[in-house]
């Protein structure tokens, strides 16, 4: 018997492959972006949620969870967005950024505190010159409900209080009513204000109901020139889920395909547990792969989450749980 | 693009080994036969090895039963069935069948690990798809037993009296349950023959079955080869035949038990088609071949072994289908991130080579995942089959292992064609987000099971078998009652 060659596959294949060069689509009208979206595949919500949960049982397990947990921790955009912050709030909350852990110099500092507009400069003069970044949420965040000029204007003030990145709110009302050019439109106002200002596009997928629309608000986002696409402001009962993540990295991995571009995702509300954080982390692993696997392309917004990575960083060393007083609350 | 995809500055999670343990099976040296509710020795003392696949380790010594043995059982079920069993309420058989399924929950993690020992499958899937379905349908079935007349088979439907059920290796604890639960249900007793490479399970079972107090005799459990089966087959004092596993044997049984008063039915072997049109929904349908053909390393009788592809996405799904392929985690069975685990025994192993081999030499394009396999054990890298045609061996046979053959189709009539064309007719998948066109191919498809937009999905609520080669009679649902009652 004759034996044909064996064409193995790759590790090249394996990873997300990139275009020879830059392209992207020419979305001139909202025909043209109705067309587009409609040509992406469906989502079937079953499968999507199946496969969610199958890659939520992986098991992390010794230097595998150790630098996982570091990761997460480089990953944290530690976030207070109350009525009631205070500067000495924030204070706290940007030196606890720098070093999440005094006794420990070997914990990786956060990526960034999340603030309100208002905030940013206090937050901006505490962290100096550490490479932790302001991230402000802006456009009439979190119900994007004002006007064009104003969201704007919130923007503009943002950046020029020394914000390094803007989270903006997508028109879900817009959306949802099938108005998508205005939707793009807006984004691309931001991203026009925003200039060299990193920008994370939050589609609020917990409005915007099915995964279908998640995937094409995604692309949406995308197409606006977003940075991250992020998943919730945190403000709606439904915040950020993993099957919605599985989503959106799938589209960050079909969008890079198409076009070279690799935009990050930030999952935000509600990823309390350091178990939680290690499962979007596997998701993004096994879905767009390591070159996700860095601040630069993969966020966390949370505030409490930080002090249960801290914790189980410190377990997985001593052997032992501390209480969990032995870190500070804010 | 110069960048470097493949690694971040943090470097990629390349998981550490998250292995269960394999004292939790808690094995004990050697088994014997399951007569009369105890362990008994073969009359004729003779013992065989029951090898872990993965590293060709023995694990326990089990009791080959010979015709002699058979008959004990068979005698042992007669009396339980006349003096017990028959005489035992509803009510009464639904306080057993759900105090067994509480058991098997109990006694979950143990049995998971006895059966990724025993079989090579994952453990994830043992714990997450075996254990879990095999408890779910005798809750299931616990429900029927007093509700018979409910049914839909008139009233009172009487039981068939003693059942012979013959097992197969590739679920062999859901195997038994599927059996077991609904000929118990009905009323029946049962003699169980679980097969040589996998009888482990089953004899964890026996200790379930003493331990939920069921009355002796109502299940005996008999280990062997295939000389055990036989004898079971042919044995005059039983009532039915209940069989799964390959079409040749299957054939066979039906010649022995033909012009015998006994009743059949055969769960056979199958050659799924996976019907992939453009429209359907990518990412999930990705999930969905990989679930269909590499679920339990594809030791399925309804795997989706064929892939059929609309031919103007077929490239493309190629693409990221191979991709998916080679992300597969493939190795210690016990570990809790491996997908695929080992092949069963050293015959199926050289089976899949044997047609994999045919498929290079009839000229299909041959992808194999660059995974590393173990040294030791039975092992096969997930492999792809492109360029597949209708005649070859491997879109024709039953390869019964991690190997997938894809081909392509125009139209939905031509999918249909190719689908059915077929001696099998097992399971069909069909993959759109146009729901009209789903149920206009499911119509026309001749196979038992057809899923649309997932694959390999049970449910003991949810009637399984096959048409044609693939054997005939039900099991799960209402539907799996008839095959255990007289009407």
């Amino acid at each position: 018997m004759s034996t044909a060659p064996l064409r193995l596959v790759t590790s090249d294949e394996r990873s997300v492959q990139l275009p020879s060069r830059t392209r992207l689509p020419v979305v001139e009208s909202e025909a043209q972006l109705r067309a587009l979206l409609a040509s992406l595949s469906g989502v079937d919500a079953v499968g999507a949620e199946a496969r969610a949960a199958k890659l939520a049982t992986r098991s992390l397990k010794k230097s595998t969870k150790l630098a996982a947990l570091d990761l997460a921790i480089s990953m944290v955009d530690l976030t207070t967005l109350e009525g009631a912050d205070t500067p000495g709030r924030i204070t706290s909350l940007c030196v606890k950024a720098i070093r999440p852990d005094p006794r420990d110099a070997n914990v990786p500092s956060v990526a960034a505190v999340c603030v309100y507009p208002d905030l940013v400069a206090h937050a901006r003069s505490v962290l100096g010159s550490s490479r932790v970044k302001v991230a402000a949420v802006a456009t009439a965040f979190p119900s994007g409900r004002a006007m064009l000029n104003v969201k704007l204007l919130d923007v503009r003030e943002a950046v020029a209080a020394g914000a390094d990145e803007i989270d903006m709110v997508i028109d879900r009302g817009a959306f949802l009513s099938g108005r998508v050019g205005q939707v793009l439109d807006e984004i691309l106002a931001v991203k026009e204000v925003c200039g060299s200002t990193h920008l994370k596009v939050i589609l609020e997928t917990g409005e915007l109901m099915t995964y279908d629309n998640v995937r094409r608000a995604s692309w949406i986002a995308m197409l606006g020139g977003a940075d991250f696409i992020k998943t919730s402001t945190g403000k709606v009962t439904v915040s950020s889920t993993l099957p919605a993540a599985l989503v959106m990295l799938e589209a960050v991995r079909d969008f890079a395909e198409t076009t070279g571009q690799l935009v990050g995702v930030k999952v935000a509300g509600g990823i309390r547990s350091a178990k939680d954080a290690l499962r979007y982390l596997v998701v993004v692993n096994e879905t767009v792969g390591a070159a996700w696997l860095t601040p630069d392309r993969f966020r966390f917004g949370a505030s409490s989450l930080l002090n249960d990575l801290l914790m189980q960083r410190l377990k997985q060393r001593r052997g032992a749980y501390v209480r969990p007083d032995e870190f500070s609350g804010d | 693009m110069s960048e470097d995809l493949t690694h971040s500055p943090l470097g990629s999670l390349a998981y550490d080994p998250a292995p269960e343990s394999a004292s939790i099976a808690h094995l004990r040296a050697s088994y014997g036969l399951f007569i009369d509710g105890e362990f008994t020795d073969p009359v004729a003392h003779e013992q065989f090895t029951s090898l872990n696949p993965a590293n060709e380790e023995p694990l326990a010594s089990v009791a080959q039963a010979s015709s002699a043995d058979v008959d004990r059982a068979v005698v042992a079920a007669r009396r339980a069935y006349d003096n017990v069993w028959s005489k035992t309420t509803g009510a009464e058989r639904s306080k057993y069948l759900f105090r067994i399924a509480r058991l098997i929950q109990e006694r979950s993690r143990e049995l998971a690990v006895v059966e990724t020992l025993d079989n090579g499958k994952p453990i994830r899937e043992s714990r997450d798809v075996d254990i879990p379905l095999a408890a779910a349908h005798f809750f299931y079935y616990a429900g029927w037993a007093d509700k018979l007349d409910f049914a839909g088979f008139g009233p009172n439907p009487q039981p068939l009296g003693v059942a012979g059920q013959i097992i197969p290796w590739n679920f062999p604890l859901l195997m038994a349950a599927w059996k077991l639960a609904p000929a118990l249900a009905a009323g029946n007793t049962c003699v169980l023959k679980p097969a040589e490479t996998t009888p482990l399970s089953a004899l964890v079972l026996a200790e379930i079955l003493q331990q939920a107090d069921l009355p002796p005799g109502v299940v005996n459990i008999v280990t062997g080869d295939g000389s055990t089966g036989a004898a079971l087959v042919d044995h005059p004092g039983v009532d039915k035949i209940a069989f799964t596993g390959s079409t040749e044997v299957g054939r066979m049984i039906q010649q022995r038990v033909a012009s015998s008063h006994k009743h059949l039915t055969l769960e056979l072997g199958g050659k799924g088609a996976n019907i992939v049109f453009e429209d359907a929904p990518v990412d999930e349908m990705i999930e969905g071949i990989i679930d269909g053909i590499f679920f339990n390393q594809g030791h399925v009788c309804c795997a989706g072994s064929r892939l059929l592809v609309q031919e103007s996405v077929a490239d493309e799904v190629l693409r990221r289908l191979l991709r998916r392929v080679d992300q597969l985690r493939v190795g210690d069975p016990l570990d809790k991130n491996t997908d695929v685990g080992a092949i069963n025994s050293a015959p199926q192993l050289a089976r899949i080579k044997e047609l994999t081999a045919y498929g290079e030499a009839e000229g299909a394009t041959r992808y194999t995942s660059s995974c590393a396999l173990p040294d030791k054990g039975y092992w096969f890298a997930p492999t792809v089959f492109a360029d597949v045609a209708q005649s070859h061996r491997i879109a024709r046979e039953e390869i019964f292992g991690p190997v997938l053959s894809v081909l392509t189709f125009r139209t939905p009539e031509e999918a249909v064609a190719k689908a059915n064309n077929s001696n099998y007719g097992l399971a069909c998948g069909v993959w759109s987000e146009k729901g009209s066109r789903t149920l206009w191919v499911a119509e026309r498809l001749r196979a038992g099971v057809i899923w649309a937009n997932t694959y390999n999905r049970f449910d003991p609520t949810s009637p399984f078998g096959g048409v044609r080669e693939s054997g005939f009679g039900r099991e799960g649902g209402r539907h799996g009652l008839e095959a255990y009652l007289n009407v």
